[in-house]
């Protein structure tokens, strides 16, 4: 395509302008307290050591628990759209690729689940660990020398609903015990918030995993 | 030290640039991939200006925005690949992943 260089168009122009008003606007931004000392406070109560991690699963767990519903419904929606086509092409299978994936299956298994775990007092956390095995879930997809058979549809459901469904259930379960909707109590902050993130990282790996495929699973298999 | 006054600033300059190239690209490019990855360079230019904004709190890193930008990484996944099937299918019904240069209101 041909086009000429440094024409300035309106839809330049208009973006260097907004460029210039944004830049005015966000270095006038007046300095703020933030909500950094409001969560210092209340970290006591929040069994886990990492202020992030108690921000998304204890004082805001109500968006956590949405935003894994998102997921899920992103995958709904990708269903609902059709049949997934098969991936064009398989790699040539050898001894290198059949070496690199014994050893980094493991290694991403072993990663995701420490990131998980390590999110409660240090960077890391379901998603991170997630998207981990995810990464590891598309790589074995991907290097397979056919299409490797999924797990039983109702399965694959149950998988994608684990994290919702065990969120809901601790947040129902608190709003029971009279903690408020998403409130823990605090003695078994912790266990509640690790329980939460383990359903949570293996539907967010399913969920990727199968977002990658985009399309309900084919109904005729063809082998060849 | 200066540095330390100046690289929250940076941040907020590089996340402003981001969103506008971004805001250029999915205006100006026809091609469908191509807006979809604007919409994920604005994306990051919001991320970034997020967190830009959570290292200038007094009280230390303000998490929240942190624990925000974590919530929006996971949903722009999810919209950006919703989007690629959706994209697929367009390429799919008409040949073309781009959009006309007219519209048909035109």
């Amino acid at each position: 395509m041909i086009r000429r260089r440094f024409a300035l168009s309106p839809a330049l122009l208009m973006s260097l302008a907004l460029a210039g008003l944004l830049i005015v606007v966000v270095l006038d931004l007046p300095p703020q307290p933030g909500l950094a000392g409001p969560v210092a406070q209340a970290m006591d109560q929040a069994g886990v050591g990492h202020p992030v991690t108690a921000v998304l699963l204890n004082f805001r767990g109500y968006d956590t628990f949405l935003e894994l519903a998102v997921l899920m419904l992103a995958v709904l929606s990708i269903w609902s759209l059709g049949r997934r086509d098969p991936i064009p092409a398989r790699p040539v299978q050898g001894p290198v690729m059949h070496g690199t994936l014994r050893h980094l299956i493991p290694v991403a298994v072993v990663t995701g689940g420490y990131l998980v775990w390590v999110g409660s007092s240090d960077s890391g956390g379901a998603f991170q660990g997630g998207a981990v095995l995810g990464a590891a879930g598309v790589m074995l997809m991907l290097s397979l020398p056919r299409e490797m058979p999924m797990p039983p549809a109702l399965l694959q459901r149950l998988g994608l609903s684990l994290g919702v469904f065990a969120f809901l259930a601790v947040g129902t379960a608190g709003l029971l015990a009279g903690h408020g909707f998403m409130g823990y109590p605090p003695a078994w902050a912790y266990h509640l918030i690790l329980g939460i993130e383990l359903a949570a990282a293996v539907s967010i790996a399913l969920t990727l995993v199968l977002l990658f495929l985009g399309g309900r699973s084919r109904k005729v298999r063809h082998d060849r | 030290m200066t540095v330390d006054v100046i690289s929250p600033q940076i941040y907020l300059l590089c996340g402003v640039l981001l969103f506008v190239l971004g805001l250029h690209a999915l205006v100006v490019r026809r091609h469908l991939l191509l807006k979809i990855l604007a919409v994920n360079i604005m994306g990051s230019g919001v991320f970034m200006l997020l967190l830009g904004v959570a290292a200038r709190g007094e009280g230390g890193i303000d998490p929240v925005p942190h624990a925000l930008v974590i919530t929006g990484i996971v949903v722009a996944v999810s919209a950006t690949a919703v989007a690629l099937v959706l994209m697929l299918k367009v390429k799919a019904a008409t040949g073309l992943a781009r959009l006309p240069l007219s519209g048909p209101e035109d």
